[in-house]
């Protein structure tokens, strides 16, 4: 690790460059990272993919299982996102249980994919109000580089597009499993895109040097039709109105862009 | 135990279930400096919501490893009681709670002058008594309430407001049932003076042309209650003052 008044010294250096519309690594404003996907390195896993955000690197992995329906909507199956900030992966992360900033990056994950209804979760009803299928999305962080949000919201939507689904029936009130996969049923493919407010100006994809001088951060998410399906702000720091219809001007552009790395068609 | 879910939330005349129009907030009712032991309380109601907040410190931090050098640490804890929900809700902090906590203090941490209190600890506590939809905006909006009956020097009041959409239509401050059954819920948090948003959240879909009007609905509302918070603290503040001035009159008589 540099030292700390490097860090600081760098630290104004980034806010001063992006006062005049300038980013110490070159990039545009609204220029992501180079980003690469790589789909289904776990095999035990029933899908899985790995983002790389420049450094920033996250792994999902999925997990299906038979299980009960939530009562108050006894014929769908079920979603559940957990993030874990693995101590591998920062010299700021501790092992233990799920700290806020975890749980904020699962949830924001989860309301993406759950409000594009980005799983047809009606379809994995087994018996309704008695057994379903719970998909479990388990982010993992890896390398830490800035903007954990977007890498992981893709590496989870690449790793849903990866799932493979049992197949089975029911017979006498008994499931059995059958051989063979069908994939699982994906309709909708919400993209997350994260701005960072440095200096009264917006950029997009911040890498950590610049989380660190941000004053507030937006992350809105966008699915297939343009339409914003998430929101989340977070950071000590706060929008104008304008700067938030700005933001959802670039995010509906960056999503159709990075909807395509995961998207083949 | 659960409710029936209406047929219809918004009828034919524009009219919601509990008779508002579409961008009509529901009663709110402020109180400020309503606990004995904090430094600062408040108490509303908005609709069905009932909500407490209150406020110690600036006060020595533990553990200390948390002290920050150059600020006071605002801790905030969001929390709604066991029974303030239909199905009874386990006191252990859950996941959503835990969320909340961090965006509520994110939203309020602008407002507040925490450079003047390095080394302390400014914290904050929200418990939801009763829950009826848009908590997360009547607590902070209360929250405010009670850092500035605690004397603690603020920039600005933050007023928080919800807007979305339900059955098509864009709406107020929704109650419960709408959020649940509506398509979008946007909280939204705002500092009037500083012409700052610094709560902004959604679930739901909408498109670009509707997020702008639901995000100009949720402002208004924010403004609207801006002016009840202010009338609230008037109403603690101008009653000691005038009974201020009644005793040192008092005093005056009693020496002559």
């Amino acid at each position: 690790m540099s030292s700390i008044m490097a860090a600081k010294v760098r630290q104004r250096r980034i806010a001063q460059l992006i006062a005049r519309g300038k980013r110490l690594d070159g990039r545009e404003s609204t220029e992501y990272r180079e980003i690469q996907i790589e789909f289904g390195l776990i095999e035990r896993a029933e899908g899985s993919a790995r983002v790389r955000l420049g450094k920033t690197e996250v792994l999902v992995g999925t997990k299906i299982e038979l299980g009960e329906p939530f009562p108050d909507v006894p014929n769908e199956g079920v979603l559940t996102v957990n993030a874990e900030l693995v101590p591998l992966a920062s010299p700021t992360f501790e092992a233990g249980p799920p700290d806020e900033n975890s749980i904020e990056l699962a949830r924001v994950v989860d309301r993406g994919i759950r409000e594009s209804k980005a799983i047809a979760l009606e379809d994995l009803c087994v018996e309704p109000g008695k057994k379903v299928f719970i998909v479990f999305v388990d982010v993992y962080v890896l390398n830490h580089d800035g903007n954990l949000i977007d890498a992981s919201a893709l590496a989870a939507l690449a790793a849903l597009t990866n799932t493979k689904m049992f197949n089975y029936e029911v017979k006498e009130d008994e499931i059995k499993i059958k051989p063979g996969y069908k994939p699982l049923p994906i309709r909708n493919f919400p993209i997350a895109v994260t701005f960072a407010k440095i200096n009264d100006k917006l950029i997009v994809d911040p890498w950590l040097d610049e989380e660190q001088v941000m004053d507030a951060r937006l992350t809105m998410a966008v699915e297939n039709d343009g339409k914003i399906c998430a929101i989340q702000k977070g950071g000590y720091g706060y929008f104008t109105a304008q700067q938030i219809f700005e933001a959802s001007k670039i995010a509906q552009q960056k999503a159709v862009e990075l909807r395509k790395l995961v998207v083949k068609d | 135990m659960s409710q029936k879910k209406p047929e219809k939330l918004i009828d034919e005349n524009d009219i919601r279930l509990d008779g508002r129009k579409l961008n009509e907030m529901r009663p709110v009712k402020i109180e400020v400096g309503i606990l004995g032991n904090a430094d600062g309380s408040a108490y509303i109601e908005q609709g069905k919501n009932k909500i407490l907040a209150a406020v110690y410190g600036p006060r020595e931090i533990h553990p200390k490893h948390q002290a920050l050098p150059d600020r006071a640490a605002l801790r905030c804890r969001y929390h709604m009681a066991p029974f303030s929900v239909q199905e009874r809700k386990s006191p252990a902090p859950s996941r959503r709670e835990l969320e909340l906590s961090k965006v509520v203090r994110e939203a309020l941490e602008p407002s507040i002058f925490t450079e003047y209190y390095p080394r302390t600890a400014i914290d904050l506590f929200i418990e939801v008594l009763q829950a009826d939809g848009g908590t997360r905006c009547a607590g902070l909006t209360v929250a405010s309430l009670a850092l500035a009956d605690a004397g603690i020097p603020m920039r600005d009041l933050v007023g928080a407001c919800a807007a979305g959409k339900v059955e098509g239509r864009l709406v107020l401050d929704l109650t419960d049932t709408e959020d649940k059954a509506g398509e979008a819920d946007m909280p939204l948090a705002y500092m009037p003076n500083s012409n700052a948003v610094t709560l902004l959240q959604m679930d739901g879909m909408l498109t670009c042309e509707e997020f702008e009007q639901v995000v100009n609905m949720a402002l208004e509302g924010c403004k609207q209650i801006n002016q009840l918070q202010k009338e609230a603290l008037k109403a603690k503040y101008v009653g000691v003052k005038e009974a201020e001035g009644k005793k040192e009159e008092e005093g005056e008589e009693a020496a002559e």
